[in-house]
């Protein structure tokens, strides 16, 4: 179920919850380091784990405790499991640029034995992770000394089996892969396959698939450059694998559009298996319609029959059987289109937003400014816009519904678009596979959230 | 402007563009007199499409030096510019603009900016001149040499034009607009590395390492840049139908590059 827009304080009735802040990760103070915003947050499959990448190119891992009968109300906290880093800037000497070290996604691969793995990309490199704990070391080996000395093998006068002894437990990751060299521009999206043995890489012109065993070639599946680069006029925004079929993926636009293309068609899938795109509104076009529709983020649903885009203003869910048009439309912040001239002035109007589904894929999230991100239910159509602020941090406190004044007077508890701060911005939000859960990135904080158990 | 003259301009820009205006088609049937009613109407439409012009110029023209401009971004606002310019030749006051002396600094600069930004050397062999120079030579009648002084004349073949840019020439081939469309383009161009085809099958057996010809060479050009230019060099457009007699301006160009790699 959804978060619905309750009351105040005492809750609705019947089906209704509310969501109650649960945790808050990250320094409180004012002076935010750059390398400490947040630049991914992503569930694993079971959502035991949370992992977030930063600008300064490290990995956090958090781990959630085991279920604890003294405290029934406390769902199991998230608490740091592993701390990386992943990548480190580096010098592109032959063009005298940088190249950042800011994490643009992380996902997870399903779990296959004991150790975790995970794929973290920057603009230009990606690395699969192996994390894996250590809780026994051996003691009494043959040929060496407790400290690791070999033995001399003279004195080796019996045989002994080493035992193992439990120690603390220790968190090791260790770079398996490194998937370099194969893109010119900018990686915005990577997504591994439903074989688990592939997985994709986009970046602004290019899609290549990769083996996750093999690092020193990929595939080249879909390259939109055209020959005279004056021509570009359209660059990929992000791509995904469907959840089931291991041959269909689907990458979005900056004109906003969604292309799908099936792996068995041909090598190259420049040409598409079917083309999203909403017919635009005649009456609404302005020199900002492409900006706003240039679509930011792509998630299917995890049925698989479904698909979800975030462009500037809304999110829209797509069924994959109907082409002309989405489904579903969700405004998150309308109230913001009188207002695009100035967010183009100030770049926010490039700000690229993500967007995620429920685990039951009933209701979807996405986040705005001033450090609001808002919830929508599919079923019964209500939203709520809820903030992720210190001032509502204290443990199991209710989060009150959050709205925006849009002209006249402003009611109380209301905020006018004005005394929007557009610098808090909520880009990164993920919801847990199964529970009510979602954790939601603001600048260099992570904040999680539960629903309230009635 | 200043600051708040700025701030000012862009909250009439808000309540300007809330509305979504269509774009304005004068047909040619409507006299003078209409239209400079029709101006006389609406006389901040124009002035408020030119800001948002402007603005998108200098955005274009603000790269970041350390780091790689966002592409997206690049072309979303290139998409606009070019936008607006539609709607500009459309109106017919794309001709109004250019004969004032005030719209047209900000598109010298720009033009001006990109030329200094090029060392004498290439700029006498005329190296990297972006193609579409060689649209002046497509249009009729007006064009005028005056094009060849502020830019180098190119020896390469024309390059077919998109349709966009036919349809800039077949309007009003001004010779300002040709500016403008090369400051655009070379502003367009600057902030990505180009390949012509041509020189990639040159280097086809070559080794496909992580610095492919887009890197190699863009990089090479950008090692010769002059410390004050903040905008990325241009790396000159060979894109033609005819490959072969590329050959040999490719060479040329290779044994240049290959000149400055074992220089560094």
């Amino acid at each position: 179920m959804a978060g619905v827009a309750g009351g105040g304080g005492g809750g609705g009735g019947g089906n209704d919850f509310q969501w109650c802040f649960s945790q808050v990760k990250g320094a409180i103070d004012e002076d935010v380091a750059e390398a400490d915003i947040i630049s991914t947050v992503e569930f694993n499959y079971s959502g035991d784990l949370l992992a977030t990448g930063d600008k300064g190119g490290r990995v956090v891992i958090f781990q959630r405790e085991q279920e604890n009968k003294s405290r029934p109300h406390s769902r199991g906290e998230y608490n740091v499991y592993s701390t990386f880093q992943s990548h480190e800037p580096e010098f592109d000497y032959l063009k005298s640029l940088e190249i950042e070290e800011k994490i643009n996604k992380i996902r997870w691969l399903p779990q296959q034995n004991a150790a975790h793995f995970l794929l973290s990309t920057n603009d230009k490199t990606i690395k699969l992770w192996k994390i894996s704990e250590r809780d026994k070391r051996a003691e009494g080996y043959n040929l060496k000394d407790e400290d690791g000395r070999l033995r001399d093998p003279f004195r080796i006068t019996a045989l002994r089996v080493p035992i193992l002894k439990p120690m603390d437990l220790m968190v090791e990751a260790s770079p398996r892969r490194i998937f370099a060299n194969a893109h010119t521009y900018h990686i915005n999206s990577i997504s591994v396959n439903s074989d688990h043995e592939t997985y994709l890489s986009a970046d602004d012109l290019r899609i290549n698939l990769w083996h996750l065993e093999i690092t020193d070639r990929s595939f080249n599946i879909v390259d939109i450059k055209p020959a005279n680069m004056e021509e570009l006029t359209e660059v990929i925004t992000a791509a995904e694998f469907h959840p089931h079929h291991c041959n269909v993926f689907v990458y979005s636009s900056s004109k906003g559009t969604i292309r799908l293309c099936d792996m068995r068609s041909s090598a190259l899938c420049d040409r598409h298996s079917k083309f999203f795109e909403e017919p635009e509104d005649p009456s609404s076009r302005s020199f900002f319609s492409e900006i706003i529709s240039s679509i930011s983020d792509v998630k299917f649903s995890h049925s698989g029959r479904y698909m979800m885009t975030r462009d500037y203003l809304s999110v829209k869910v797509w069924d994959l059987n109907m082409e002309n048009r989405p489904v579903e439309t969700y405004q998150v912040h309308e109230y913001l289109r009188s207002k695009l001239c100035s967010l183009y002035e100030n770049d926010c109007i490039f700000d690229k937003f993500e967007c995620c589904w429920n685990g039951s894929d009933s209701a979807i999230m996405t986040g705005s400014y001033n450090n609001f991100f808002r919830l929508f239910d599919r079923n019964t159509r209500r939203d709520i816009t809820l903030e992720a602020s210190r001032e509502s941090s204290k443990p199991r406190a209710i989060l009150k519904p959050r709205k925006v004044c849009t002209g006249g007077k402003r009611k109380k508890d209301e905020i006018s678009v004005d005394s929007l701060d557009f610098n808090k911005k909520i880009l990164h939000t993920a919801w847990h596979p199964t529970d009510n859960i979602i954790a939601v990135a603001a600048t260099n904080n992570l904040y999680i959230f539960q629903d309230k158990i009635n | 402007m200043g600051e708040e003259e700025g701030l000012h301009q862009t909250q009439l820009l808000d309540t300007m563009f809330v509305r979504g205006l269509k774009r304005k088609c004068f047909d040619g049937e409507e006299d003078i007199e209409g239209t400079l009613a029709g101006f006389k109407a609406i006389p901040s439409y124009n002035l408020q499409r030119q800001s948002l012009l402007d603005m998108s110029l200098v955005k274009l023209q603000l790269c970041h030096m350390l780091v790689e401009p966002n592409l997206c971004r690049s072309v979303l606002i290139a998409n606009t510019v070019r936008q607006i310019q539609e709607e500009m030749t459309q109106d017919g006051t794309w001709q109004m603009i250019n004969t004032q002396s005030a719209g047209q600094t900000s598109l010298d600069r720009l033009v001006s900016t990109d030329i200094l930004c090029r060392s004498s050397k290439e700029q006498a062999e005329g190296k990297l001149v972006p193609v579409y120079s060689t649209f002046t030579k497509d249009c009729e009648g007006t064009q005028s040499q005056d094009n060849s002084e502020i830019m180098s004349t190119v020896t390469s073949p024309q390059a077919p034009r998109n349709l966009q840019s036919n349809m800039w020439e077949m309007e009003n081939p001004q010779e300002n607009r040709g500016n403008f469309q090369k400051s655009l383009d070379q502003i367009f161009e600057t902030l990505e590395n180009k390949s012509p085809n041509t020189v990639e099958d040159l280097f086809s057996e070559v080794d496909n390492s992580y610095y492919d010809l887009d890197t190699v060479l863009t990089g090479m050009m950008s090692n010769t840049k002059m410390g004050h230019c903040d905008v990325l060099e241009t790396f000159p457009s060979q894109t033609t139908a005819n490959s072969n007699s590329n050959c040999k301006s490719d060479l040329n160009e290779l044994d240049h590059i290959v000149e400055i790699l074992v220089e560094s």
